[in-house]
């Protein structure tokens, strides 16, 4: 619970330093690290699997992709924004106490019982699932990723 | 008592009697450029010629109690409602065919004469024949809304042909100013014939057909009776030319002559009475609309015989004297007494066509005047015209034994038999006004010394043999048709027995014959008191007609300026619509229905002026869109819960 | 235990403050960051309801958003190089050509 709690509080501070400070390099390490904190989270809830897999892919893969783009393009510090646009920062934090009045207003889920054995959010459960009910979405999916390789190639090259 | 219809008998041959001038004038209008202006008009006069024969034949096979029918085609067809382009033939219409085709063929013949030396004689001919068309289908016509299709289309080329020579605009305005009055006849005439056609349908009745209605009128309501009779003799007011609708009939005048002859003198003029006469049995339901059609005939009758006695123009004295005229036979048709009045349209048109074609026949010898001022002593010029317009006076003027002096008395004693003293008295007037000025108008042109100017009397010859003989045949018939109708004391009327199955039996004499002999001279008395006054005034070899004499006094005036009708018309109704329509068209519709449609236009782009200023083309604006969206949604469902 | 509320209000907050950054942010790659912040916050909430429910589904659909995920910013990224390679800036306020 403690823990819970702890990490919570670092991923909410971590997720306004992604958003608010002006430095963007800072911005990436602080995502890198809410994304961190995130698959602990997953671990903590059953899915080592998954769990892996973000620090893997999302932590690993994604930002540091992010990273070489910054370095690449090597960009001036961001403007100020306008005063205006505060107000839609009021409207989200509207969107937020909407969402959570909606759901402190449910019935509580409880804590429920432990799902399952060890073999929840093991690899083979999650392969297990994947090559049967998913199969379809999983070839898809590759076939998306695919595309977008491509398209990256094709978008960011160099026009002679 | 009417006897009941019997059962028509059908013949085919009908529809060629209609058809043949429509298809003469269709060949005409096409070819006829080609064929030359004479081939043209002997092939148009030989079409109504053929009209006349088949016309003829069918009378002949007509027994005075049969009726012919001709169903050619299903016109409409809705639900239980259905009119049919159907032609029928009874003893009425039997007289109606021969004289629209007899005296039609007539001045065919006579306008091969009259309009030799017209460039557009092709198109004359065309519209003539097509004239010829309609007023066969409307008197053929076997129900009442075909017979309307027939009435429009008199009307239409009556339009066409008053303004024949349309490069003078005063003829335009006067085919025009014929053509809006009948209209406004015409609308009575539609919400008669809807009011009919509804009442009776309420009946579950629903057919237009003659024989139809008259089963079925009695069913109908008085007042509704009333109101549809009324309203029909509106229409018939404004094609026969009764107060207040008479206005266009002395501008028709702009017309050829031969036009006046035939369309305002002997056939289209008289559809009304023809209609009325065909619905008789409506209009014997109908005592109050009857009254009201006798009051308006004679008051026609007197006042129009008032304008003619001081008319100039030669054609102007026979159109006010047709109005006249035609208000004996409304006269006679409020009576009751339908069979006397058609006979006066049988008598009238052979002496007033032949009055027509002989004015006609001075015009075309003085080169085109028209004014009696300038005319005189033209009876050693021309003898074969003075001799049968001579005969057509009389005849008119209602000289005994004349075809006038039949049916114009038959009138008289009817008005007088029935009671009705106030219209006698006022008839009896007006049949000494009509021998005054027909009289004045024969002295004034072929007696007296010849006042015409030298370049108009240079060339004074009689006319062409075309141009004479259907005036010998005319007068000839001015005479001897009248006694077809002569009263019982004499040698009995031939007429009556002829239209007998139609109207009934005549009626038993409300007077003795004493009374009517008496009645008939006092007529002929008050004849012989115009025609002696004419005489002095005007037929005195010491009788000075000085065209630049001042106009006498206030009556004198009062009856030369026809009354100032039509600028009293003018400044009551014409005016104040003109003045309607141009603020419609100034100021109404280009403030408000062009203002309201080009306001519908400037809101839309005010409105998307607004809207576009979101195109701001920042796609975080864009974002913030869809945000605001979903909180609405979000909020939605919340308030669902 | 914890409850799912609190994972469920946890997530919630987090993605608010990925909206806030999307908005605000003048800078691309921070919005394109912001984001992933948005879809990682509705990951852990699928992951909560999968513990929570017992379901394998949960941890599947996760799967494929971040393989999804991974392939948009790729392709976010491509073109944010393209952008920049013709305008020299990363401010999305300055690239308004699509308007009235």
């Amino acid at each position: 619970m403690v823990i819970f709690f702890v990490l919570a509080v670092m991923l909410v501070g971590l997720s306004l330093l992604v958003v608010f400070v002006r430095n963007v390099v800072h911005a990436a390490v602080a995502l890198v690290a809410a994304l961190m904190i995130i698959a602990i989270f997953f671990l903590t809830l059953q899915a080592p699997m998954v769990g892996v897999l973000q620090i893997m892919v999302y932590a690993g893969a994604i930002m540091v992709l992010f990273l070489f783009v910054i370095m690449f393009l090597n960009p001036m510090t961001p403007e100020r924004p306008r005063r205006a646009w505060w107000g839609l920062g009021v409207l989200s934090a509207s969107l937020l106490a909407i969402m959570l009045l909606f759901m402190v207003s449910k019935g509580q889920l409880g804590a429920g019982p432990l799902a399952g054995t060890e073999w929840f959010g093991s690899p083979e459960t999650l392969a297990k699932s994947l090559f049967t009910e998913f199969v379809l979405p999983f070839e898809i999916a590759s076939i998306v990723l695919l595309v977008a390789i491509v398209g990256a190639v094709v978008l960011a090259k160099r026009e002679r | 008592m009417v006897a009941s219809a019997p059962n028509p008998v059908a013949f085919d041959l009908l529809r060629w009697i209609v058809l043949i001038p429509l298809l003469a004038s269709a060949f005409n209008l096409f070819f006829g450029q080609g064929l030359g202006k004479k081939n043209a008009g002997v092939l148009a006069s030989a079409a109504v010629g053929a009209s006349f024969a088949l016309a003829f034949y069918v009378f002949w096979q007509l027994s005075a109690a049969g009726i012919f029918r001709d169903e050619v085609y299903t016109w409409m067809h809705s639900g239980s409602f259905q009119v049919n382009f159907s032609l029928q033939v009874d003893s009425l219409t039997a007289v109606m065919l021969l004289i629209i085709t007899g005296i039609g063929f007539l001045i065919h013949v006579y306008s091969l004469g009259y309009m030799e030396h017209d460039e557009d004689m092709v198109r004359f001919f065309v519209y003539l024949n097509l004239f010829v068309f309609f007023m066969l289908l409307l008197v053929m016509a076997d129900n009442l809304l075909l017979l309307f299709v027939g009435w429009e289309g008199v009307g239409l080329c009556s339009y066409l042909l008053i303004g024949f020579w349309y490069h003078d605009p005063n003829n335009c305005i006067a085919g025009n100013k014929a053509f809006i009055v009948n209209r406004i006849g015409d609308f009575g005439f539609v919400l008669g014939i809807l009011l009919l056609l509804t009442e009776l349908g309420r009946q579950g009745f629903w057919s237009l057909e003659f024989v139809e209605l008259q089963k079925h009128a009695s069913m109908l309501s008085p007042a509704i009776i009333g109101l549809v009779t009324l309203l029909l003799f509106i229409g018939a007011a404004g094609k026969s030319a009764q107060i207040p609708l008479f206005v266009w009939l002395p501008d028709a005048m702009a017309g050829p002559t031969p036009v006046s002859a035939l369309i305002h003198a002997a056939t289209m003029v008289t559809a009304g009475i023809y209609m009325t006469a065909r619905l008789h049995f409506l209009f014997a339901l109908a005592p109050q609309t009857l009254a009201l059609i006798a009051a308006i005939g004679t008051a026609t009758a007197f006042f129009a015989a008032t304008i003619a006695l001081t008319q100039n123009d030669i054609k102007k004295v026979l159109a006010y004297s047709t109005v006249s005229q035609l208000g004996y036979m409304f006269l006679a048709v409020g009576l009751g007494a339908f069979s006397a009045a058609i006979f006066h349209v049988f008598t009238h048109a052979f002496f007033k066509a032949c009055l027509f074609l002989g004015s006609g026949s001075v015009i075309h010898a003085m080169g085109g005047e028209q004014d009696m001022r300038r005319m005189g002593g033209l009876k050693a010029h021309m003898p074969t015209t003075y001799w049968t317009y001579v005969i057509a006076t009389l005849a008119i003027a209602g000289a005994p034994f004349t075809a006038g002096f039949f049916s114009k008395d038959l009138i008289l004693w009817q008005a007088f038999s029935h009671g009705a003293t106030v219209l006698w008295s006022i008839g009896l007037i007006t049949a000494g006004l009509t021998p005054f000025y027909m009289f004045r108008q024969l002295f004034m042109v072929f007696h007296g010394e010849c006042r015409a100017d030298a370049h108009a009397g240079a060339h004074l010859h009689e006319s062409p043999a075309t141009m004479t003989l259907p005036l010998v045949i005319l007068a000839m018939g001015s005479i001897f048709t009248g006694w077809l109708g002569a009263p019982e004391y004499l040698w009995g009327s031939r007429w009556d027995l002829w239209l007998e199955p139609l109207f009934g039996a005549a009626e038993a004499h409300h007077g003795s014959v004493q009374t009517e002999i008496t009645v008939t001279l006092i007529t002929l008395g008050v004849v012989a008191v115009g025609i002696l006054i004419a005489f002095v005034k005007y037929g005195r070899a010491s009788a000075k007609i000085d065209e630049s004499a001042p106009p006498g006094g206030f009556f004198y005036r009062l009856s030369l300026n026809k009354y100032y009708v039509d600028e009293i018309y003018d400044a009551v109704m014409v005016r104040p619509f003109t003045v309607c329509s141009t603020f419609f068209a100034s100021i109404f519709d280009p403030w408000v229905i062009d203002g309201a449609v080009d306001g519908v236009a400037a809101t839309a782009r005010g409105f998307s002026w607004i809207w576009r200023g979101l195109q701001t083309g920042n796609v975080q604006h864009y974002l913030a869109g869809l945000l605001i969206g979903t909180l609405a949604l979000l909020a939605y469902y919340l308030g669902q819960l | 235990m914890v409850p799912l509320n609190y994972y469920l209000i946890l997530s919630a907050i987090v993605f608010a403050i990925g909206v806030v950054g999307v908005l605000i942010r003048r800078n691309l790659i921070v919005v394109l960051m912001s984001i992933e912040l948005m879809l990682n916050a509705v990951n852990l909430t699928f992951i909560a309801f999968s513990r929570f429910l017992g379901s394998m589904e949960g941890q599947v659909v996760v799967f494929f958003v971040m393989a999804v995920a991974a392939a948009e910013a790729v392709i976010g990224l491509a073109i944010i190089i393209s952008v920049f390679r013709h305008r020299e800036t990363l401010d999305p306020q300055e690239m308004q050509l699509l308007k009235w």
